[in-house]
Order: structure tokens, then C-alpha cells, then sequence
């Protein structure tokens, strides 16, 4: 069946996945004379013909609410809406995965060219320094096998390359970067700062993968505020426009789109010496010969296809020596509120648009103060403004409201523009009960068995929520707001995001000093298999409260150059 | 902000781009000629210029559906309300592509005709307005629930948000909201008016 020629050419480097860390990798290899053959899932992505940027809701004949108004129905087809640039869903025909009974757990997958940086928030945060220490500060988790100090110089060039807006603040939480300079706040985001400076809270300029002075070649943001649309002239972060695309241009880049990775073959020596692939087009499987292996198809994904890689060297999966492959899954905690705000009716219109994104936040600022009865920190997110109206947006006036005629209208547009909101982005503690395994029962369409997850939070996510609501409403009554929301939450567990759907999951093939707990060494390399690294958010050991893409393109970096040196000095 | 009609149709993306520098191409490969031919054309807002043929409804049922669009959003000094803006068109094509939706209507149009009948003898949309105002304001209100008025109701409600869908998503709607974004912008700022306005009305 293996439609394998004895001639086909041995690749240097296989990575497998586009998105953010096999992007990076891809785009540091190729510039550094290696040459790459990159695995892509999904079908490739034409900026210019695929994203909606700047699409008007009436230049699609739904509106938005999906053929036949299916939206409605709450069938709707558009997980983040039409004009997102997701390319994916939380359930994928034909490839399924499965929750253990009593878990609840939510699996976002783009299967594109560039994978889910695409859509993405692109919040651009570093890890501070005690996030890298966190057993040692509090005794809970697992300290990761590097220091601040080692990735900083990639979080720095990542910085660079991508381009991130921020200002030097001196926050232990959140360390200052290589930044280019933010766009001001939008109203709504100044009246949060002002509160929070009555608070002590801080709220600083964002840091966002967007850039505002021209960068290699991109022009700067136009500030039209449709981010998650996938930027045509690639003012935005996206691993596709960024780093895969302009590779191509290097000739030394081999693209497979369409390419479902099915198992990685490994020899008697423990090396791995081809990947097997599902050709979707043609639904035939293929291998291609590679020196070395980079898996960046996801954190579950990734551990997916190493549990799937069984032999008699490997029979609980490749580089599974530990048993740690799909255990220590995370995402992070995920909370929001939100208050109509009077100060805001009536004034006057705007075009609030700006970038696609808050341009302020608040970052954790409680990491000294001891008495919490809770853990880890968490950041805030501020939503608001007047954005360009889409379906559904005005359900709950209607709803409110009721009637018909001047007066619904009168409610909409008194409506319109008013409201705050805050989010809450947390750090969830590694435990037992959350890990994904292979399901022994159910494969996909392509015959591949699919992952299982199990998830549940802890008390130190509870609190940390009940924290949040605290927070946000004081914040919120601050700027005058009136709460949309209880005065003291009654059950968290009600309240807290569902598992997966902060789409922040990590952990699931950690590094660590030793090969008997981790499945990843310092430089993001398998302890089992010296010629494959795992460059996705699988590697990290811990989940901070800071979105894990920037982390992810720095050690995605720091793991290539490592790479290429090993290969230079014939140790790979 | 009140200038809009002259930009309908020309705020397009091809437009925003031609503002932007040309390196647009050197990294994405997007230039804004390609951008200009790769939008996709769709077709243009329809109105009720009497151009659109139903594909679901019968007529009578698409004449009392622009009635009820006219009630729910309708023209005024700063708008030429839902029913030119084309909301029952809208209406009438998501019918045609569902028949859970297509049910929808043709079953809340006929309880509403029956409605009416009992207590004008007339099809709402034959009926007065006066008569057809007092059978809204009874629908139109969750207080006012009964074994009688339920399913005017729950139709009310549908009619209510999907002409409240189809008017703001459409330009004219757009335009009374007051929503001026969707445009290619050297720099990022705010009206002092604005910021001045919601820190006089903020707690001090």
C-alpha cells in the first residue's frame, strides 16, 4: 500500500504542522541553508482569494448566519463567524475525537496553511522568570529545565521577526521585550485604566503581533481592526503570511498541503526514518524519508501521532519512555464580565476599529502578595467599542426590549457602543485527572485512532475564578458600569470556561532535566529519539496566565538553531 | 457619518488597499490588483425597488412579511428603514435554502391572517393599520402570553430579530447605527469630543 519509491529523496528536516511552532522552525531552517519538507494538514491558504478582510456582512448572501439562516438554529457553522479566518471547528468531519465520561472538553483544529495563528488573538506576552520556577516558588507543577535567561534572547528575536507593539513597563509578571510602538486606547479601554489606576491595578499598552512601522517587507497595520479575518498585506502575525510563504520563495522549502501525518517509523537504532502520510486528496498513504523530525501539529495532535508510532522498541509510543505523552494537559482558565457603561451613551460615534485587539491590558499583578487562597495569576483582556455591526449582535435588546418600531430602534442604538468587558486569562495547575490517550475504539476516516481527552479543573482554578469576578466587578462599578452579572458568583464551577475552549492547551510531551519524568530535553529534543524535537506548546511545562504562541515561536526558535548545530557537528 | 450613500459600493476592499504601500506584495504576495480580483462578487444589496421575485414565499405571504419589516424598522428622518433595506428579501432567501425556516413563516403568516380575521375579517396585511398596530402590540410583548397569542408570540420574535438582521447588516443600517470603521488608516486615533464626553460622565 505504501507508495514509497527506493529514489524519493531524503529530507533533511520533516516538520509536521504549519502553524506557529513549525512555522518558526521552517522559517529558521530555511534561512539558515537547511532544507525542509513541511507537512500541512489543511490545504494551502491564498491571502488574497481565502481571508474576508474588509468584507461587508451584505457581500454574503446569509449574512453570516450560515445557508439556510442555520445560525438560528444554533447550528451555527462559523465558530467564530463567517468572516474569521479559523478554518476549522470544534468537531471536524470525519475526525472525531472522544471526552471520557464525567470530563468536559472542547478541541479547536484549523486545518489550513498556518493552522489556528491564522484567527488567532495574537496577545503577546512573555513568561516571567519565576513561571520557568514554579515548583520552586509555591511546591506546585514541575520547574521547567530552563531559566528566563535562556529563552529571553529568542523571546527577542521572535519579537523582532514578528513584530510586537508594547511599551517597557518593568512588570516582574510580564517582562518588557522588543517592541514597536502600540496605538493609543480607545475610549473604553481609557476608562478601564482610569479605574484601575484608583484600583492599583495596572493596565498597560498591549503587546500584540501586530506590527506599526514596516517590517521586513510588511507594511504597517491599517488599522482596521479584523485581525482574527487574516491580514492580507500581513501586518499581523501568522505563520502562514509571516514565515511559510516567504520560505517558499527560499527554494529550499518542500510543501505537502492536504498531508495528514499518520506514524512516524522508527529504526532498530531509534531513530526515525520516514513519516507516513494520508494524501486526502488522493486518500492514499505515502512516506517520505527524512534525517530528522520536528512535530508542530499541536500539543494533542503531536501526542497523538507519538502515541499512534507503537514498535517493539516503542510499544506505549515513540519517545513515551516516561509514560508522560499526553499527560500534564493544560489550558488556561478563562473567565469574562461585562457591564453596560452610561458614561458612553451618548457620545459621539467613532471609528474605534484600531488593531484587531484590546490595546490595553492588565497584566497579573499580584505575584508577590502573599494571603490569596489561590495560587497563580491571571491577566485581563478588555473588550468594547463599536464594531462593525454583524448577525445576531442585537438578540438581547430584542429580547429586553421587545416591541417594535422608533422605540426598538431607539433601544439599539442606545445599545450600540456601550458596553465593557473583561476576560479573564488564568493559570491552570497540571493534576492527574486531565491528560489525553488514545481511544481504543474509535479511528478516523483515515483509519488513524483518535485521542480521548480527560480534564477536570481543581479548587486553585475555582478560586482563581471567584478572584476574577471580585476583580471585574470592582473594576467595572469603578467606571460607573452596571454589571451584567451576580454581585459575588454562587458556584465557579458553573462560571469557569469549559476545558479547550481558551484554546491554549500545552503540556502534553513536557521537557524536563530528567527522562524518566518528561519526554523532551532542555532543547525541546526527545530524550528517547535524538532526531525528533517537538515544537508546539506540547513542550511547555507549565501554563502561565500569558498566551502560549509567543513561548511557543521562541522555543520553536531556540529548538531549530539547536537543530541545525546537531546537524552541523553529525550528532542527529 | 451622514455621507455614507456616496460610499456605498465604493468603501471596498480594493479601494482600502490602493491606499496602502506597495510592500503590501513584497512578503504576502498581495498586490492590490490581485486583491481587487480576487474579492469576490457578490451581489449587489437588493432593495424593494420591485426587482426582487420571492423564491420561497407566495406573494401574499412576502407582502405581509414587508409589512411586518416596515413595522419593525421603519423609515424615519435618518433611515429608509427595513423594507427597502431589503430585510423580507433576506427573509425569503434563507426561507428558500430551509425548510425548518420556510415552516417558520408560512406557518406564523397564516396564524397571523386567521388572526386577524377574528377580529377584523381581513388578512393582516389587507387590514388597517390601526387594526394591524393593536394585533402587534399584543404579539410583540412576552406579557401578554396565552394559549391564544403564543404562537404570535414566538413568530413575533423571529420576525423581530431576523428584520433586525437583515436592516443592520445592511448599509442603510450600518449608517443609522453610525458604525464608520471598515477602512485602511495610517494612524489609530480618538476624537478628544469622545474621550472629553465619557470622562465628564465618568464617576469622578
Amino acid at each position: 500500500m505504501f507508495q514509497i519509491q527506493r529514489a524519493s529523496p531524503v529530507y533533511d528536516v520533516v516538520v509536521i504542522g504549519s502553524g506557529a511552532g513549525g512555522g518558526t522552525v521552517t522559517q529558521v531552517l530555511t534561512n539558515m541553508g537547511v532544507s525542509v519538507a513541511l507537512l500541512e494538514a489543511g490545504p494551502m491558504l491564498n491571502p488574497a482569494k481565502d481571508l474576508k478582510e474588509h468584507m461587508w456582512p451584505y457581500e454574503v448572501s446569509h449574512r453570516g448566519a450560515g445557508p439556510g439562516g442555520a445560525a438560528y438554529f444554533g447550528r451555527d457553522p462559523y465558530p467564530f463567524g463567517y468572516f474569521a479566518a479559523s478554518f476549522g471547528d470544534w468537531k471536524l468531519d470525519g475526525e472525531p475525537y472522544t471526552v471520557a465520561p464525567g470530563s468536559k472538553f472542547d478541541w479547536f483544529r484549523s486545518r489550513i496553511l498556518g493552522g489556528r495563528t491564522n484567527h488567532y488573538g495574537r496577545f503577546s506576552f512573555r513568561f516571567s522568570d519565576y513561571d520557568f520556577k514554579p515548583y520552586s516558588r509555591d511546591g506546585l507543577g514541575t520547574d521547567w529545565p530552563i531559566s528566563y535567561d535562556d529563552i529571553a534572547p529568542y523571546y527577542s528575536k521572535a519579537e523582532a521577526f514578528i513584530g510586537v507593539t508594547g511599551t517597557k513597563e518593568n512588570i516582574r509578571s510580564t517582562p518588557d521585550g522588543v517592541f514597536q510602538t502600540p496605538p493609543p486606547p480607545r475610549v473604553h479601554e481609557a476608562l478601564v485604566k482610569r479605574a484601575c489606576d484608583k484600583l492599583n491595578i495596572p493596565c498597560i499598552p498591549n503587546r500584540m503581533a501586530v506590527i506599526t512601522h514596516a517590517t521586513n517587507g510588511r507594511p504597517a497595520c491599517h488599522y482596521c481592526g479584523q485581525c482574527g479575518r487574516g491580514c492580507m498585506t500581513a501586518s499581523n502575525y501568522a505563520s502562514s503570511y509571516v514565515q511559510v510563504i516567504p520560505a517558499l520563495k527560499t527554494g529550499r522549502l518542500k510543501l505537502f498541503t492536504n498531508a495528514m501525518a499518520r506514524e512516524l517509523i522508527s529504526n532498530d537504532e531509534g531513530r526515525v526514518t520516514a513519516v507516513s502520510y494520508i494524501d486526502k486528496e488522493t486518500r492514499q498513504e505515502r512516506m517520505i524519508r527524512c534525517r530528522t523530525v520536528v512535530l508542530a501539529a499541536s500539543a494533542c495532535e503531536s501526542a497523538r501521532l507519538l502515541l499512534n508510532s507503537k514498535s517493539s522498541r516503542f510499544p506505549n509510543g515513540l519517545a513515551n519512555g516516561s509514560g508522560m505523552v499526553g499527560r500534564n494537559l493544560t489550558d488556561s482558565v478563562g473567565y469574562d464580565l461585562g457591564a453596560r457603561i452610561p458614561a458612553l451613551e451618548g457620545m459621539p460615534k467613532y471609528n474605534s476599529d484600531g488593531m484587531g485587539g484590546m490595546h490595553m491590558f492588565v497584566p497579573w499583578w499580584n505575584w508577590e502578595k502573599m494571603g490569596l487562597d489561590f495560587p497563580r495569576g491571571y491577566h485581563i483582556e478588555i473588550g468594547g467599542g463599536f464594531g462593525m455591526p454583524e448577525w445576531g449582535d442585537f438578540h438581547d435588546v430584542c429580547d429586553h426590549h421587545e416591541g417594535y418600531g422608533a422605540g426598538l430602534m431607539d433601544a439599539i442604538q442606545k445599545d450600540y457602543g456601550v458596553w465593557a468587558g473583561l476576560s479573564g486569562r488564568g493559570e491552570m495547575i497540571p493534576n492527574d485527572r486531565t491528560y489525553c490517550e488514545i481511544d481504543p475504539d474509535v479511528v478516523d476516516r483515515y483509519g488513524i485512532p483518535v485521542l480521548r481527552f480527560h480534564f477536570a479543573w481543581s479548587d486553585y482554578e475555582y478560586k482563581q475564578v471567584n478572584h476574577m469576578h471580585e476583580t471585574f466587578r470592582s473594576i467595572l462599578e469603578t467606571m460607573g458600569g452596571v454589571v451584567d452579572g451576580p454581585k459575588h458568583l454562587e458556584d465557579p464551577t458553573k462560571a469557569i470556561s469549559v476545558g479547550g475552549t481558551i484554546i491554549h492547551e500545552v503540556g502534553t510531551t513536557r521537557m524536563g532535566a530528567s527522562p524518566s519524568t518528561s519526554v523532551l530535553n532542555k532543547y525541546s529534543q526527545a530524550h528517547d529519539v535524538k532526531n525528533l524535537f517537538v515544537a508546539d506548546g506540547g513542550a511547555f511545562v507549565s501554563n502561565p496566565d500569558k498566551n502560549p504562541t509567543l513561548t511557543i515561536c521562541a522555543l520553536a526558535w531556540r529548538a531549530a538553531e539547536y537543530l541545525a548545530e546537531e546537524m552541523r557537528k553529525g550528532n542527529v | 457619518m451622514s455621507d455614507y450613500s456616496s460610499k456605498r459600493g465604493g468603501v471596498s476592499r480594493r479601494n482600502l488597499l490602493q491606499g496602502m504601500a506597495v510592500t503590501a506584495a513584497a512578503v504576502s504576495g498581495v498586490t492590490p490588483a490581485m486583491a481587487q480580483r480576487a474579492r469576490q462578487k457578490v451581489e449587489a444589496e437588493r432593495t424593494a425597488s420591485g426587482t426582487y421575485q420571492p423564491k420561497a414565499l407566495t406573494d401574499h405571504e412576502y407582502r405581509t412579511l414587508q409589512k411586518l419589516a416596515d413595522w419593525i424598522i421603519p423609515a424615519g428622518a435618518n433611515t429608509q428603514g427595513a423594507l427597502k433595506a431589503g430585510a423580507a428579501d433576506w427573509i425569503d432567501l434563507m426561507s428558500s435554502e430551509s425548510e425548518e425556516m420556510l415552516g417558520i413563516y408560512t406557518g406564523g403568516i397564516f396564524w397571523l391572517d386567521a388572526a386577524m380575521r377574528r377580529m377584523h375579517g381581513k388578512n393582516f396585511a389587507n387590514a388597517t393599520e390601526a387594526d394591524q398596530r393593536e394585533l402587534l402590540d399584543l404579539i410583540a410583548y412576552r406579557k401578554n402570553e396565552s394559549p391564544e397569542l403564543g404562537p404570535g408570540i414566538r413568530f413575533f420574535a423571529w420576525a423581530r430579530k431576523m428584520v433586525v438582521d437583515a436592516y443592520y447588516t445592511s448599509p442603510a443600517g450600518i449608517q443609522e447605527l453610525g458604525y464608520l470603521g471598515n477602512k485602511a488608516v495610517s494612524k489609530f486615533d480618538v476624537p478628544p469630543e469622545c474621550m472629553d464626553y465619557a470622562i465628564k460622565h465618568s464617576p469622578a
